[in-house]
C-alpha cells in the first residue's frame, strides 16, 4: 500500500515538528542529543505516524500494542516528541527535560512515559528485550509486532550479536530492528573507530532478512517496513542510511556535536533551516 | 553556594580534565602505559593521549567486556593499561570481565571509572555510577582510589601505575576544588590524609565529598564544635589506624560519599569502627533509589548530599557521643 502524497506532506510536516521539538528540549535542557535524534526522525516518524504500529495512546499499555524500543536510549527526546505528538501526553512536558521531580528523563526509563517501553542508555540491550517480547507473545498468544531501534555504534556491542543470533534461533518474524545507519559514533566515523561493514552481510549470514532504505525518505521507510510484514520465518533488519543531524546543516557537518545541546544562538539558526525545509 | 566556598578552597575544572591530563604525564613518562577507550574518550578526556599517542591509545568502541579482555591481555604482556570509560558502562557490563581477567588474575591493570555519582547530572540513572565502589568491593584484589582534588587526581594517576596489580580509580565530571597545593599533597596508597584536626567529631570522606566536609567542619566550628576532617582517598586497603585514632580520640564519626550506602565507603569504614572502637556514626549518601536526570547542584540538594547535609549529621553524631560519654 502505497500512501497519497498528500499524506507523504503530512508526514514530512510531523517530521518537521518533531525535528523543531527535539531542538527546543535540548536548547532548554542545555543538553542532550539532539544530532542523534535528528538522524532517526523519519524512522520513528514513519513507525508512529505512517500507520505501521497498532497501538492505543489513551491506553498506552494495551497489552496487543505493537512494541516501539528505542535502543539508542540517548534518542530519547525523538522518542518523547513522537509519543507527545501522537497523544501519550501533554506536549508542555516536553519543556522539562532533564528538569529535577521530571518523568522526562535523560534517557528512557520504562514506565516512568506512558509508551515508553523499556529503560535503555546503555547500549547494547534493546534486541534483547524485543525477543523477549516476541517470545511473551507466542506464549499468551497475543499477536503484536515488536520494532527495535539501533544505533550502528550501538552494532560493536557484543550483546547485539547475541541477541542477532537468537532472534533467527526463535525465528522472531514479528521482530523487526531498524538500524540508524549514521556512520557515526560517539568519538568518530564508524569506518575509522571499528569494522563494522560488511554490515548488511554479517546480519544475513545470523539469519536476518535484510533490507536497505534511505532512512530520510519516509514513503520508502514504511514501504520497507510493510514489506518486512510479509516475512514468516525470520527476523527481520532495515539498514536504514541517514545523515547524523539530519535537517541542520552545521550539525550534519560536525560529528563532535555528538551528545551536545545547540547554544542558543545556534538554536536559532538551526531553526531558521528546518523551518526552511517546509 | 559553591562546593568549598566555606572552607576558602579555591574553584578548578573539571576532574575528568585533571584525569585526562595526568593520563597524559604518565604516558609521557612511561612508555609502557597504554590507554583502552569504550568510545568515550572525549567524555572521559583520555583522548588527551590519543591526540600525543596515537599508537598507545585504542578504542576498542561500545563493547566494554572486550575492552576489559584485550586490556587483561596487553596486562599479561607487561604493559600498563589503563581501562577507561564511565564507571556505571564498564563496571556494570563487563564485571565478570574485570573479576576473572583482571581480578582474580591479579594483573597489573587499572580501571578507571569516569563520571562516578550522581554529578553527571542530566543525563540521568543509567548513565551515573552510584555503585561502582561497592561493585568493586566484591572484588578482592583491588586497590579503590576515590582522589579528592585536581592534586591528589595526579598523584592518584601516578599511584595506579606504580602500584603494581589491579586498581579502580574513580573519575568524576564536576569540578572539585583545590584543597591541596598543586606541589604539596601527600597521596600514598592505603594512608589517609588528616585534613583538619579537630576534638568533638571526624567527618571522614571520599571524592567531592571531602570539600563539603571541610564546608561542614566551617560551619560546625561557627557553632563552636570542632570537626576533624579526612579525606580517605583509598578505600581499599583501608586505613585502619587513621580511623580507629579517629575513633578513640573524637568519638562520633560522620560518613559522607557520592554513592549508594549500600556497601560504599562508609560501611566499610563501620565495619572497621565496630571492631576496633564502636562510637556513634552517621552516614552521608544515597539511599536505595535511582536518581534522576537533573542539574547536579539541584540533585546534591534533593538527595542530601551537600555541607549542610554532612553538618546536620555532625550534630547529630556528637549528641549521641554526648549521651553516650555522660
Ligand atoms: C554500553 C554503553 N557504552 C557507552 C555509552 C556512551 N555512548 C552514548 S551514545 C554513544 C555513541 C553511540 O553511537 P551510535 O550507536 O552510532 O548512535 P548515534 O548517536 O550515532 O545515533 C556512546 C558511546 C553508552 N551509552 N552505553
Ligand atoms: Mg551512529
Amino acid at each position: 500500500m502505497t500512501i497519497t502524497q498528500a499524506e507523504l506532506e503530512n508526514l514530512k510536516e510531523k517530521a518537521r515538528q518533531i525535528r523543531l521539538d527535539i531542538l527546543e528540549m535540548t536548547t532548554r535542557a542545555g543538553s542532550g542529543h539532539p544530532s542523534s535524534s535528528w538522524s532517526a526522525t523519519e524512522i520513528v516518524v514513519a513507525l508512529y505516524f505512517g500507520a505501521i504500529l497498532r497501538h492505543r495512546p489513551n491506553d498506552p499499555w494495551w497489552s496487543e500494542r505493537d512494541r516501539f524500543i528505542m535502543s539508542k536510549g540517548h534518542a530519547a527526546p525523538l522518542l518523547y516528541a513522537a509519543l507527545a505528538h501522537a497523544g501519550y501526553f501533554d506536549r508542555d512536558e516536553l519543556w522539562r527535560l532533564r528538569q529535577i521531580d521530571s518523568p522526562v528523563q535523560g534517557h528512557p526509563v520504562q514506565g516512568l512515559l506512558p509508551g515508553v517501553e523499556a529503560t535503555t542508555g546503555s547500549l547494547g540491550q534493546g534486541l534483547s528485550l524485543g525477543i523477549g517480547h516476541v517470545l511473551a507473545g507466542r506464549l499468551t498468544q497475543l499477536n503484536y509486532r515488536v520494532y527495535v531501534l539501533l544505533g550502528d555504534g550501538e552494532c560493536e556491542a557484543g550483546q547485539i550479536w547475541e541477541s542477532a543470533m537468537a532472534a533467527a534461533h526463535f525465528k522472531t518474524a514479528s521482530l523487526t530492528a531498524i538500524l540508524d545507519y549514521n556512520k557515526y559514533q560517539e568519538t568518530g566515523p564508524i569506518s575509522r573507530e571499528m569494522a563494522l561493514e560488511p554490515l548488511a552481510d554479517k546480519w544475513r549470514s545470523f539469519g536476518w532478512h535484510v533490507e536497505e532504505v534511505d532512512g530520510h525518505n519516509i514513503s520508502a521507510i514504511i514501504d520497507k517496513l510493510e514489506l518486512v510484514q510479509t516475512i514468516t520465518d525470520q527476523p527481520s533488519i532495515i539498514i536504514a542510511h541517514t545523515v547524523k543531524g539530519k535537517g541542520v546543516s552545521f550539525v550534519e557537518a560536525d560529528y563532535t556535536f555528538h551528545g551536545r545541546a545547540l547554544t542558543p544562538e545556534q538554536a536559532v539558526r538551526a531553526r531558521e533551516e528546518i523551518n526552511a525545509a517546509r | 553556594m559553591q562546593l568549598g566556598e566555606l572552607a576558602g578552597l579555591k574553584p578548578s575544572k573539571p576532574m575528568r580534565d585533571v584525569f585526562g591530563e595526568a593520563l597524559l604525564n604518565l604516558a609521557r613518562q612511561n612508555s609502557r602505559v597504554v590507554v583502552l577507550d569504550g568510545d568515550l574518550g572525549n567524555s572521559t578526556k583520555a583522548e588527551l593521549v590519543r591526540q600525543e599517542f596515537p599508537e598507545r591509545f585504542f578504542n576498542i568502541g561500545i563493547a566494554e567486556s572486550n575492552l576489559v579482555g584485550i586490556g587483561a591481555g596487553m596486562a599479561a604482556c607487561g604493559l600498563i593499561p589503563f581501562i577507561t570509560s564511565f564507571s556505571s558502562f564498564l563496571l556494570c557490563n563487563a564485571y565478570d570481565q574485570i573479576r576473572l581477567a583482571v581480578g582474580i588474575s591479579n594483573l597489573n591493570a587499572k580501571i578507571v571509572g569516569s563520571h562516578g555519582g550522581i554529578t553527571l547530572g542530566k543525563d540521568g540513572p543509567t548513565q551515573m555510577g552510584i555503585e561502582d565502589l561497592a561493585l568493586m568491593g566484591g572484588i578482592p584484589t583491588f586497590v579503590i582510589l576515590a582522589p579528592s582534588d585536581p592534586a591528589s587526581m595526579h598523584r592518584a594517576v601516578q599511584a595506579a601505575a606504580d602500584h603494581v596489580g589491579p586498581v579502580f580509580l574513580r573519575s568524576s565530571r564536576i569540578a572539585m576544588p583545590h584543597i591541596y597545593p598543586d606541589d604539596n599533597c601527600p597521596f600514598e596508597i592505603g594512608r589517609a590524609n588528616i585534613l583538619r584536626q579537630g576534638a568533638d567529631l571526624t567527618i571522614i570522606a571520599c571524592g567531592m565529598m571531602v570539600a563539603a566536609g571541610l564546608d561542614a567542619a566551617a560551619i560546625l566550628s561557627t557553632e563552636g564544635i570542632d570537626a576533624r576532617v579526612i579525606d580517605l582517598h583509598t578505600i581499599r586497603p583501608l586505613d585502619r589506624d587513621t580511623i580507629e585514632a579517629a575513633a578513640r580520640e573524637t568519638g562520633a564519626i560522620v560518613c559522607a560519599e557520592e554513592h549508594l550506602l549500600q556497601g560504599g565507603m562508609g560501611s566499610n569504614v563501620a565495619r572497621l569502627v565496630a571492631e576496633c572502637c564502636p562510637v556513634p556514626m552517621r552516614f552521608v549518601g544515597l539511599p536505595d533509589i535511582y536518581v534522576e536526570s537533573a542539574d547536579p547542584d539541584d540533585l546534591l540538594v534533593k538527595y542530601h548530599l551537600t555541607a549542610e547535609d554532612i553538618a546536620a549529621a555532625a550534630r547529630q553524631v556528637f549528641s549521641a557521643k554526648r549521651r553516650i560519654t555522660l
